[in-house]
């Protein structure tokens, strides 16, 4: 068993337990976006910040749905430097997606006022890369991933065209934060989108030595298609 | 060559090599490296052997390309041995005077030489010059003398002796505790101590039975080239220094992880492992000890973040450079989940001199918590940009005007940046800092990996940071919302003070943000992002409040609060400026008074390069 | 550029070590055609047992790769500090409005790519232009107008 001190109060958990489920234990609350408890924790979204005081060390902030129990850490979850952290952080959030309503709720929850800065896009993805590590770590498909680096991050597939992964069974769609993807049917198979699907890049040769057409896509439709057919 | 198989042999074939070499034989070394190669050394030193051959000398002259010792403001560089008379900023029309004069008669020429700007004088020999009179060169010793794609030079001198002490009579804990007595720290910037991490590494491998050490050679600094100019001119001495860390550590296979920028580096690196590997010195049963070691290189991709050590071994891993929160740390679990040792170029290259000269040795120089030499890259408004390597504990002034020769063109010193995008600035009142790692931070600066960027009266604070958090931003990997989005907030800032834009409040929102991205962010580089921004205002607040709320840029730098103008009584209407002007700014006919559109011109300050009578000013 | 598979085939087949050689296979590859066609990422996923979305986001990460292809000449202004701090951005500025393109992008006639590099380590010849692998120092505004005439007169000649 590990023993911190959590908000003043004497904490004791089991080993190999990271802050953020010590606190969860024992009902105080954290702010989380990028968290899960079926995914490897992430570390991306900052807003799970707390301060954290090792013996002979200046306190700083760790983000704690990562950080492990040590023996003998003080931590505090809103001290001063972290309900700032995590303002600052919603704000920042915000710039990038200012008329999205989750976000919003939250800006409101971690008492931000103004929002300063925004970019000149508004994203309902705010990036906190559910959906990629979900297709990784769940699915085991991995038909997406984040591409570019810095601001320009995204979500996208391969080539920004149709996954020839994709098995359509909408673990994005269910555990993305904010709905930034949207589920339709068009022709009888399910496509996701913000991804571009209507446009079918030419990555294939044909008459070239290997014929690397996405298969699964178009078979699935056509057999769709055809069973249709045949109701 | 044949490969060594016991430590005997190794002794052996070390020792005829020592007899052998000879530093009063006639000799000319010329700087190789690759910023004496884009002055034209190449051309140089094949002139300069045809032109031997053809005087048809009596006894032979061996002309030798080496590594860059790093005066590389007076490139080319050549010296003539036994005298070491030092040649600079040779042409290749100079050489065949050099061949006859010097070598033949044995003459001087003096327009080749250096001219002290405090004397005017003539310095003749190497020794003698400036530059080096207050540098320590305990890494950069061998740059300048050696071939670093030759073993046998590297040898010659001592190299590799350090490797079989260690495998002859020293246990892995003695090696470790002689890293920690030496007192070395981490070159790459962060300063933790060596020896400690290498104990703690070396617990976790005798745990797990496995483990990696890397070399960090991505120095992605803008201005740095010190770990270049290793790897370039004596990468035996990293593969020596890591060589010893793998023992002492219990580890079997390494990576050097180098920019792709930097070819010759790499290449200078492949040659040197093949010859280490076909002598027996690298791979399996290292001067028949039994110990194995594979050492590979890998290549970096273009991105400043695999600086970072997480990043760095997931770019190893064939992924994104994106780094992950620590703990865990890399000494814990890194590459592929086992135990690995990250160090810096030229902490590895530290390694030999601390085995044959002894850890206590090591420790006299220095300061008390910061011991040994730093190799810094001078560069910017200074007179002697180059490398130099310096005791820990000397002044800031010291290196900037004794060493580096001070300002160029009378100017006034302003401020000098240490550490690169990750890095403070310390202006003119705290020159006499002593250079050691904690009176550096407690000036709001980091000793950072060595690029040290000496600024002017001409240079504007302002768009020094903007120009630091263009870089950063750019570079940011984006996982995290502080860094990617708070640098991007921050530069929008910047852009729009240097612009003409910049409101009251400007400043206290820079404060704000940089110091919540500092704090929350993930990696090193969104926690040091700040610190330009941070430390130019600190010492430079007049200069933002100048910006913001006068709209002046007293540098004369923001193109957005300057403007160019033509001076009537000395424009000999010429039409120069005005057929080198790209954006048709300037109006005017010949002989008449040529005449700038403040709303077309772009402010890109040809006009003012072009004009031969000094009729262009900006204001 | 005619792309060849099995000569990308046998690039990749020379990585041996798995996913940690993807970054280096595509480096190689990016080296000989001066850019990576889709076909080099579809194959070295498949044969280095690496998702497609790894092989893409690797190859849209890092600046050393390029999706499009490259032009015949390609311009690197330095824009490190030393060369920024003695004036790389007029340099740079003059090279955007004599080619009329902005960093990163390949001129219409395919003839040029002007894109900008972090600190080359040659510091004391700042500002540096290197072309095609070739560095030119201490440029200024002429000496770019000279650097430009010089190789569209070597184009003309071919």
């Amino acid at each position: 068993m590990i023993h911190l001190t959590i908000d003043d109060k004497p904490i004791e958990v089991a080993e190999n337990r990271t802050l953020l489920e010590a606190c969860r234990e024992h009902g105080i609350h954290i702010p989380t976006l990028c968290y899960h408890p079926a995914l490897e924790p992430y570390g991306g979204c900052r807003l799970c910040v707390v301060e954290l005081s090792q013996p002979g060390r200046r306190s700083r902030l760790v983000a704690s749905c990562v950080y492990p129990c040590e023996e003998g850490v003080v931590v505090k979850t809103n001290s001063e430097t972290v309900i700032r952290s995590r303002r600052m952080t919603a704000e920042l959030i915000l710039a990038g997606s200012y008329h999205t309503p989750e976000m919003l709720a939250l800006g409101e929850e971690l008492g931000v006022k103004e929002v300063r800065f925004k970019l000149p896009e508004d994203n309902a993805c705010v990036l906190c890369g559910l959906c990629v590590r979900a297709c990784k770590e769940i699915v085991g498909v991995s038909a997406i991933s984040v591409i570019q680096r810095g601001i320009a991050k995204k979500v996208a597939t391969p080539f920004q065209v149709t996954s020839s992964r994709c098995i359509g069974c909408g673990t994005c769609v269910l555990i993305c934060p904010t709905g930034a993807f949207k589920f339709e049917s068009v022709t009888g198979f399910q496509y996701v989108s913000p991804l571009e699907s209507a446009y079918r890049l030419g990555y294939y040769r044909l008459g070239g030595e290997l014929d690397l057409r996405p298969h699964f896509v178009q078979d699935v439709a056509e057999l769709l298609i055809s069973m249709k057919e045949e109701e | 060559m044949n490969r060594l198989q016991t430590i005997a042999e190794f002794n052996v074939w070390q020792s005829a090599l020592a007899g052998r070499w000879d530093e009063t034989a006639p000799c000319l070394r010329v700087c190789d490296g690759t910023g004496c190669r884009a002055l034209g050394s190449q051309k140089v030193l094949a002139s300069l052997r045809e032109e031997i051959q053809k005087a048809k000398l009596e006894t032979p002259i061996e002309v030798i390309g080496t590594g860059c010792p790093g005066f590389c403001e007076c490139g080319p560089l050549l010296t003539v041995y036994p005298q070491r008379i030092s040649y600079q900023k040779i042409k290749l029309s100079d050489v065949p005077e050099i061949v006859q004069q010097t070598l033949v008669k044995g003459a001087i020429i003096e327009r080749l030489l250096y001219t002290d700007p405090q004397t005017g004088q003539h310095i003749h020999l190497e020794p003698d010059l400036p530059f080096y009179r207050k540098q320590k060169r305990l890494v950069l010793d061998f740059n300048g003398r050696i071939d670093g794609t030759r073993i046998e030079d590297y040898a010659a001198l001592g190299g590799y002796r350090a490797l079989a002490k260690v495998l002859g009579s020293m246990t892995p804990e003695q090696i470790i505790a002689e890293v920690k007595i030496s007192g070395l720290r981490g070159r790459g910037g962060a300063g933790f101590p060596t020896g400690l991490k290498w104990e703690i590494c070396s617990k976790n491998t005798k745990k797990v039975g496995d483990g990696y050490i890397v070399c960090n050679a991505d120095e992605g600094d803008p201005g740095a080239f010190m770990d270049r100019s290793v790897m370039e001119g004596n990468p035996h001495s990293v593969i020596e220094g890591m060589i010893i860390g793998a023992y002492a550590m219990g580890i079997h296979q390494g990576f050097v992880y180098i920019r792709s920028e930097y070819p010759l580096a790499v290449e200078n690196l492949r040659i040197a492992l093949r010859q280490a590997e076909a002598a027996g010195l690298l791979g399996r049963d290292i001067m028949g000890s039994g110990f194995d070691f594979n050492l590979a290189i890998r290549l970096g991709a273009g991105a400043f973040v695999c600086g970072e050590e997480t990043a760095l071994m997931a770019s190893i891993e064939g992924r994104i450079g994106e780094p992950h929160p620590r703990p865990p740390f890399p000494a814990e679990s890194g590459l592929w989940g086992k135990p690995t040792n990250i160090n810096n170029v030229e902490t590895w290259a530290n390694v030999p001199y601390i085995i044959n000269q002894g850890g206590q040795e090591y420790a006299k120089i220095g300061t008390e918590k910061s011991k040994g030499t730093k190799i810094f890259s001078v560069v910017g408004k200074i007179n002697n940009t180059g490398l130099v390597e310096v005791p820990m504990g000397i002044t800031l002034r010291e290196v900037i005007f004794d060493v580096g020769g001070g300002i160029p063109g009378r100017k006034q010193f302003k401020a000098v940046q240490l550490g690169g995008p990750s890095g403070g600035c310390i202006p003119a009142e705290h020159l006499d800092v002593p250079i050691d790692y904690e009176s550096l931070t407690g000036l709001g600066a980091i000793m950072g990996s060595g690029g040290m960027v000496v600024t002017d009266e001409d240079t504007c604070m302002v768009d020094f940071a903007r120009y630091f958090m263009t870089f950063t931003q750019q570079e940011s990997c984006g996982k995290c919302v502080p860094c990617r989005l708070g640098t991007k907030a921050m530069l929008t800032t910047l852009e729009r003070i240097c612009a003409g834009g910049g409101q009251p409040g400007d400043v206290e929102y820079l404060l704000e943000l940089g110091d919540d991205v500092k704090n929350s962010s993930l990696c090193g580089l969104g926690q040091t992002a700040p610190n330009p921004v941070l430390s130019t205002i600190r010492y430079f607040r007049h200069e933002y409040e100048a910006h913001i709320i006068d709209k002046k840029c007293q540098a004369k730098v923001c193109k957005g609060l300057i403007h160019y103008s033509i001076i009537p009584e000395k424009c000999t209407g010429c039409l120069v400026c005005l057929r080198n002007c790209t954006s048709n700014a300037i109006s005017g006919a010949k002989r008449e008074v040529h005449v700038i559109n403040p709303q077309i011109c772009t402010r890109c300050g040809v006009c003012m390069n072009v004009c031969k009578f000094d009729a262009v000013v900006v204001n | 550029m005619d792309i060849s598979i099995s000569e990308i085939n046998d690039i990749i087949n020379k990585e041996v070590l798995g996913e940690g050689s993807l970054i280096a296979a595509l480096e190689e590859i990016q080296e000989r055609y001066r850019y990576l066609p889709p076909e080099a990422l579809i194959l070295a996923s498949e044969r280095l047992g690496v998702p497609l979305s790894q092989a893409y986001s690797v190859a849209t990460f890092y600046n050393a790769f390029s999706l499009r292809p490259k032009g015949t000449h390609c311009l690197h202004v330095c824009t490190g500090t030393a060369c920024h701090v003695r004036g790389s951005l007029q340099v740079l500025d003059r090279l955007e409005s004599k080619l009329g393109v902005r960093a990163g992008e390949t001129t219409r006639d395919h003839l040029f790519t002007l894109e900008t590099v972090n600190c080359l380590g040659a510091c004391a010849l700042g500002p540096i232009v290197v072309t095609d692998g070739e560095y030119s120092g201490q440029m200024t505004t002429q000496k770019v107008d000279h650097l430009l005439k010089t190789i569209l007169r070597a184009e003309a000649d071919r």
